[in-house]
């Protein structure tokens, strides 16, 4: 029974993880929260929705969703935060500025899909899998393996390409990047598009398990992600990852034993626990103030 | 278009420059406005305006002075709002009696966000109070005993003074929130000329610094968004006596993003800018019915075309007048204020 | 009797020792001076001294309490006030809005007062404007009263945050690098102003790369290199200090201030 609400939860975590990666990706560089994220994650499910309703197949919708999110979300930095940037702006503006990105995007997706809660395909009906006398839905191991999938490839991109490697020297010193060379804005906007990607996937795969797609439906995953960002330390990867787990476990959890009210609730109370007792996350650095 | 900028500017200078004369005259318009307007929906929609005009003072205190934003401050509204209608529809208390119990509830939100966000930096406060919204949302559609869940609270008593009743149709409760609206200005001004707002506005320019001048940054951070809740509070228990019933749909994401949409709109950390921007964002709606399916996306493009262009807001940026001094203090004998200073080019923030 | 001692301070940082078992005395009255060269760890041991940073092991003494590992409100309300190597003003605030937020602490009135308009509000309040007032009269600032902190030429802004420290009425205020940035003529002004500080009872504790400054106003000198105290004395004595000339001299050229 625990085994089987902990695999459960394991399953689910590893889409908040990939969330929690976008939310991270962009805060290491920026330190800018990322309040879109979760807006851009309900358009990629839309997107996909789009394009499953007009006879793609899930793979190519996947695809599809992925890379026009991917965009969306590195237009909106060239477009809105790039400029503010180069004002050196306050961080509160830009992220004032990408609230009202949120915003719009999750208004417009009301107007055009409606506000009513739309049917998706299920993800991969292979029927079930037992594991450990544990029996999983082929959807949720689909589910399990495409975000595993995902952040594989993340981590080869970051750690093991040159845009990777210009990645991390923009994280560790901006400054002292550019001075090398490095083309900054253009890292930053690959890294909005991996942080889209990242959301479009995580999406996709969540509407697919619940099998239903919504225009406000960012608002909760988005705050799981973001939860999850923080329990494991907000702009690093291996900690979302690890973050993502354990909310998903957590809310499993929660939900067999409390109640299926606490769904949602035990991300944030997860959230303001560790925000109260290590602000800084599970593998977070404590930043030291300079002087 | 710059000449446009400029010139407006001198005008809103220029207008705030001739208070002592404005604001007498903005109160002797308002006041007779229920004995000359005979419309009942106009005098509803001044009181939103007014209501909102509260909210917005109230995030004003988070979001101009300290430069934080709250996305949730919604919850903070609902929680007024419910403390102070359930006590008067389950308890028949009467408004005056409740009233309390409202800013005390928003107070309590206030606390809670305050503690969990002391010491982290400026962008946690926006996606805890967003978690915080959805947590009392929760709490309000689930806790049915007590809310009567998704269905509302009803019968909610309206204020009445002296045995009279008080509402939107007679008019009296427009002077309410005309009283209240100066309330809450004068909150937000003594707030704002003390060592509190000092304390304040010095740890939204440099926290670091601020500790280094003995100012106990943490503590100051929670005050400010226990008094902001408490005003968010107060609004809340108005708005639902005025209402007579709430439910949660009432106070949701979108509420939230109207109040920081006039925030910026109006001007960070600028007061007549709060009233006047809830003015504009309040009516326009109504006026345009046919557009109300875009309006929330209208208030997403004021926020970002409003950060680009014009981050002080309509009212906001730094005052070109000489700094006032308190009454009895003599200023020492120097040349004017405005030949030597430059507050043109810098932005606020 | 001394106004400040520190007791085998150190600070590590990871596996570093960025100031290793530094004691120094501090006299009421002294213009003391910190040399060193860069990265030797003065920085750090001022974190310390405020409470921005922990100390990991020794003592401060300030005015005979112990003060080490104290949040910085209780520090600056114990009488030290500070300066930024990279001037921390409050920028679009007013001048006279700087030095009333130095005056903070002194400022005693509750929050009720300040929502009312109490006459304890009103006293206290036209008090520390008029306190504000005079200071800034005396250091000649009061003609930039109405201008915002960033308006102010580079100078007075280092005046002005000097102002501000003294407004927490400390007995012991700490530059760091003062001097920075400023032309021959400027460092001038600052060393006599300096100097007039201490005529006013004001202890000074300075940490300064322009020589020409530390040598002309320091009673006493201590050199830092590697975290460690390598030499203290008169200026003329380190001036001629070998092991001084070996290890900061000698390396770097930072003699001639930059």
């Amino acid at each position: 029974m625990i085994l089987e609400q902990i695999l459960n939860g394991v399953m689910l975590g590893m889409v908040y993880a990939l969330i929690a990666v976008g939310y991270s990706l962009v805060f290491g560089i920026l330190k800018l929260l990322n309040m879109a994220h979760g807006a851009i994650y309900a358009f990629g499910a839309h997107m996909a929705f789009l394009a499953v309703s007009m006879h793609f197949g899930l793979p190519a919708a996947l695809i599809f969703s992925a890379t026009v999110t991917g965009i969306l979300s590195a237009c909106m930095d060239s477009v809105i935060l790039a400029p503010l940037r180069a004002k050196n702006a306050p961080n509160i503006t830009c992220l004032i500025s990408v609230m009202g990105v949120s915003y719009i995007i999750q208004n417009l997706m009301m107007i055009l899909f409606g506000s009513t809660k739309k049917n998706f395909p299920k993800l991969f009906d292979f029927g079930n899998v037992t594991i450990f006398g544990v029996t999983l839905t082929s959807a949720q191991i689909a589910m399990f393996l495409i975000a595993l999938l995902f952040l594989m490839m993340l981590t080869l991109v970051v750690n093991y390409t040159k845009a990777g490697l210009a990645m991390r020297a923009v994280r560790e010193n901006t400054r002292a990047a550019n001075l090398m060379g490095i083309d900054v804005r253009r890292i930053v906007t690959v890294t909005f598009f991996l942080s889209g990607v990242c959301a479009a996937v995580g999406g996709v795969l969540v509407s697919g398990y619940y099998q239903m797609v919504y225009s406000t439906m960012g608002t909760e995953a988005g705050l799981k992600g973001f939860s999850a960002a923080v329990l494991g330390g907000i702009g690093v990867l291996h900690g979302s990852v690890i973050g993502g787990i354990v909310i998903g476990v957590a809310e499993a959890l929660a939900v067999t034993y409390l109640g299926g009210s606490f769904r949602s609730s035990t991300a944030y109370i997860v959230l303001f626990l560790v925000l109260l007792i290590r602000p800084s996350g599970i593998f977070g650095r404590h930043d030291v103030d300079k002087v | 278009m710059e000449k446009l900028i400029s010139m407006y500017d001198g005008l809103k200078d220029f207008v705030l420059s001739y208070k002592r004369i404005v604001i007498p005259l903005f109160y002797l318009v308002l006041i007779p406005v229920p004995l000359v307007v005979s419309n009942r929906y106009v005098i509803w929609v001044l009181c939103l305006i007014g209501i909102y005009s509260v909210l917005t003072l109230s995030l004003n205190l988070i979001a101009g002075y300290m430069g934080q934003t709250s996305m949730g401050h919604a919850a903070l509204y609902m929680m007024g709002a419910y403390f102070s209608g359930l006590l008067g529809s389950k308890l028949g208390w009467p408004f005056w009696v409740t009233l309390p119990f409202g800013i005390l509830g928003g107070a309590l939100g206030g606390l809670i966000l305050g503690i969990a966000t002391m010491k982290l930096s400026a962008s946690y406060l926006a996606v805890i109070t967003l978690a915080f919204g959805e947590v009392v949302e929760m709490v309000v559609l689930n806790w049915n005993s007590m809310t009567n869940g998704p269905l509302g609270v009803r019968n909610i008593p309206g204020p009445d003074l002296f045995g009279f009743g008080l509402s939107p149709s007679n008019g009296g409760f427009y002077w309410l929130m005309l009283a209240l609206v100066t309330v809450s200005v004068l909150i937000s001004l003594n707030v704002l000329n003390s060592k509190f707002g000092r304390a304040v506005r010095a740890i939204k320019e440099d926290e670091l610094a601020a500790k280094l001048m003995g100012i106990h940054t943490a503590a100051y951070r929670v005050k400010t968004i226990v008094l902001s809740g408490a005003m968010a509070g107060m609004a809340g228990a108005f708005y639902a006596s005025m209402n007579h019933y709430i439910d949660a749909a009432t106070f949701s994401y979108d509420v939230s993003m109207t109040i920081l949409c006039i925030v910026i709109f109006g001007g960070l950390g600028s007061i007549p800018g709060m009233i006047i921007g809830s003015c504009l964002l309040i009516a326009f709606p109504e006026v345009l019915r046919s557009l109300s399916n875009y309006r929330f996306v209208v208030y997403g493009m004021i926020l970002i075309l409003m950060m680009r262009f014009r981050p002080q807001g309509l009212f906001g940026g730094l005052s070109k007048r000489p700094y006032r001094l308190p009454k009895g203090v003599d200023r020492p004998n120097i040349a004017e204020f405005p030949a030597k200073a430059d507050v043109s080019g810098r932005e606020r923030g | 009797m001394a106004l400040l001692e520190l007791q085998g301070v150190t600070k590590v940082f990871g596996g570093l020792r960025a100031v290793s078992e530094v004691s120094l005395l501090v006299s009421e009255g002294d213009i003391i001076s910190i040399i060193g060269p860069n990265g030797a760890g003065k920085t750090t041991l001022y974190n310390m001294l405020t409470g921005v940073y922990r100390v990991d092991a020794g003592k401060i003494l300030f005015d005979g309490k112990e003060i080490q590992n104290r949040p910085p409100r209780q520090i600056v309300r114990a009488g030290i006030a500070r300066t930024f190597q990279n001037i921390r003003l409050f920028p679009t605030m007013r001048v006279i809005e700087n030095v009333l937020l130095g005056e903070h602490i002194n400022v005693k009135y509750h929050f009720w007062d300040l929502l009312f308009k109490t006459p304890k509000y009103r006293r206290e309040e036209l008090a520390a404007h008029q306190r504000a007032i005079d200071l800034l009269e005396s250091l000649g600032l009061a003609g930039e009263l109405d201008n915002y902190a960033m308006n102010l030429p580079y100078g007075m802004q280092r005046k002005l945050e000097i102002a501000r420290a003294l407004a927490t009425n400390a007995k012991l205020i700490i530059l760091d690098e003062p001097a920075a940035g400023m032309n021959p003529q400027e460092s001038e002004d600052l060393m006599a102003f300096i100097r007039e500080l201490r005529e006013r009872g004001i202890t000074i504790l300075l940490i300064e790369h322009d020589m020409n400054v530390v040598m002309n106003i320091s009673d006493r000198i201590y050199v830092i290199d590697h975290g460690k105290k390598i030499a203290e004395g008169l200026p003329q004595q380190i001036a001629k200090d070998p092991e001084v000339i070996q290890a900061y001299l000698g390396k770097g050229g930072a003699a001639d201030g930059c």
